[in-house]
């Protein structure tokens, strides 16, 4: 079997408004079926990296195919194969929830069953609720809805669950792993990294308009950033900390030199926020040139 | 979010119809049934747009009841009442409002809040989306016109026309007069900033025109001057076209050129329907692209 090409592809791509470079010769894959997060301060170059992919913006430099078209020039057929839930909304929604997904099912060749996609987002009791009477959170539900609606091969989330409760939160995660396991492309775009960690397969970290690492969430950050951290107080009450690869070794040794249990000892390995963070600090830390880290700031 | 969603089916094959004419023309239909619904569900539009006329001819006619009849003879017959006068310049009105007016507020409003963003995203041709604009302004605006005729007529008691060639000339003068005020409409979006300062920028520019153009002001008592820039614009065309329609043959001496001048009213309204339509054409877009 040949693998299938990339549902997404983009080479040394950039981007800039005026003198200022939003998106600086960056360059990834996304796999058919893969769900790839992309991570990022604010004003990072996220966003309008996704919008390019998405065919609202045009590039300034590089290639991008989007299933296997230029985003820039493709037609309505591309667009009947790809779903996106922008940032924000903000419509002022004089139709009810079911009335807008009706509508919206029926600009698709092949759509989802509108109720389904109701019960989906949880808002069957919504249904007959005029948009703007719905709660922040809820209305995001709408959006994720209208995405998905389409059947797309190929799902922009960008921020998806900004506003939703926990709850809401973890309802949502399990309709992104419905759509993954049917074989849906998924690139997200988060804040919040403990969702990253749970739905994505790779994540790329964009910082200043420059992709700084990508890979699993798993490999992001190399070995040396998933070294376990060993805290504990020692004799006198002051906290120590130690990184090492042999943590059980290291507390065995601190049992026996302080003839007891370690003070508040916890072993901790690095999440993909810690990870994240060591990025992105790092990144701020190592740049020499003066607008470059007023962009990270930024 | 329970995540129950039947698995994908075989590839479709309908995709392929969506560029076609028919589907256009199908998406659009739609496109105005749905537009039709969110029109009467805006409390703002539907008062400033639609019940609109129907005010301003409420208040002209109780305003100047005691005033007596316009263009009476001198021996006191003839002439018609100040409600009678009105009615075409209100008719004009109300193509003006549900036409520019609303389409130019309406899209401006839908660029600022990001509907036209998402609905860019979706495999709705623009084409389809001016089909439900225009069509919500035709149905809209049907509606409003012989709401006020019917109001004209029986609240008001106005007489209205009998003779079959006068209201064929109000369907066509209606028609084209709409048609144009509606892509004039959407080609005005482009120039709100943001959907908030769209009634802003809009309604002065609507308000001057009815005030020089013969909707509120009688027009042959306005100065030359003011006519002839008044020309310049189609209200004053639809205005025209409308009181040929409604006011007896005998007012047609108080025109500018002492006549109606349809075959004007025709040439004026085709030109601003060309205008209309480049404009529109050239300053759509999704959204603002800002590089």
């Amino acid at each position: 079997m040949t693998t299938p090409p990339p549902a997404v592809r983009v080479a040394r791509l950039s981007k800039s408004y005026g003198a200022f470079d939003a998106v600086n010769d960056i360059s990834f894959d996304i796999r058919a079926g893969e769900t790839f997060a992309l991570l990022g301060p604010n004003g990072a170059g996220k966003s309008s990296t996704i919008e390019i992919l998405e065919g609202y913006r045009d590039r300034s430099e590089g290639d991008v195919t989007v299933l296997g078209e230029d985003p820039q020039h493709a037609g309505l057929d591309w667009k009947a194969r790809i779903g996106i839930v922008l940032q924000s909304s903000g419509e002022s929604g004089n139709a009810t929830v079911i009335e807008q997904l009706r509508h919206f099912a029926g600009l698709y060749p092949n759509p989802r069953s509108v109720d389904e996609v109701l019960a989906a987002v949880g808002l069957e009791e919504k249904a007959k609720t005029r948009i703007h009477k719905l709660s922040g959170g809820q209305q995001r539900r709408v959006d994720v809805a209208l995405g998905i609606i389409g059947r797309p091969e190929l799902l922009f989330l960008d921020e998806p669950t900004t506003g939703f409760d926990p709850e809401a939160r973890h309802q949502f995660w399990d309709l992104i792993r419905t759509l993954k396991s049917e074989g849906t492309t998924i690139l997200l775009t988060t804040h919040n990294l403990d969702e990253a960690a749970e739905l994505s397969d790779r994540a790329g970290i964009i910082v200043g308009g420059k992709l700084i690492d990508i890979g699993t969430i798993g490999e992001l950050g190399g070995p040396a950033a998933r070294i376990p951290v060993v805290r504990w107080l020692d004799a006198d009450g002051a906290a120590q900390e130690c990184r090492t690869e042999t943590p059980a070794r290291l507390v065995a040794q601190l049992a026996r030199d302080l003839g007891g249990e370690p003070a508040e000892l916890q072993i901790i390995r690095p999440s993909l926020e810690d990870i994240y963070l060591g990025l992105v600090r790092g990144h701020a830390a190592g740049t020499t040139s003066a607008t470059e880290s007023t962009e990270v700031l930024a | 979010m329970s995540a129950t969603l039947t698995p994908q089916p075989q590839r479709p094959r309908l995709a392929q119809r969506r560029t076609t004419r028919h589907g256009m023309l199908t998406l659009g239909l739609a496109r105005v049934g749905f537009e039709i619904k969110l029109y009467f569900r805006s409390t703002d539009t539907v008062f400033f747009t639609f019940l609109f006329p129907f005010i301003m001819l409420g208040i002209f006619t109780a305003a100047f009841s005691a005033s007596g009849n316009i263009g009476t003879n001198p021996d006191g017959s003839g002439g018609i009442s100040v409600g009678a006068y009105y009615l075409p310049g209100m008719l004009a009105a109300g193509m003006l409002l549900s036409g520019l007016q609303n389409l130019a507020i309406d899209i401006a409003g839908e660029k600022g809040d990001g509907t036209l963003k998402r609905l860019g995203g979706t495999p709705l041709s623009p084409l389809s989306y001016f089909i439900g604009k225009i069509g919500q302004v035709l149905v809209t605006g049907i509606l409003q016109a012989v709401l006020l005729l019917v109001v004209a007529r029986f609240v008001f008691d106005i007489a209205l026309p009998t003779d079959p060639e006068k209201w064929l000339t109000f369907a066509w003068v209606f028609l084209l007069g709409v048609i144009t005020c509606a892509f004039l409409g959407i080609a005005l979006s482009a120039l709100p900033r943001s959907g908030r300062s769209a009634s802003a920028v809009v309604i002065p520019i609507v308000l001057v025109l009815q005030f020089i153009s013969g909707v509120y002001l009688q027009f042959n008592q306005l100065p030359d001057w003011m006519q002839n820039v008044a020309g310049l614009f189609p209200l004053k065309w639809m205005a025209q076209g409308m009181r040929a329609v409604f006011l007896p043959d005998s007012f047609a001496v108080q025109e500018q050129n002492g006549a109606w001048e349809l075959g004007m009213v025709a040439l004026a309204l085709l030109i601003w329907l060309v205008v209309g339509l480049v404009g529109s054409r050239l300053t759509f877009r999704w959204i603002r692209k800002d590089a």
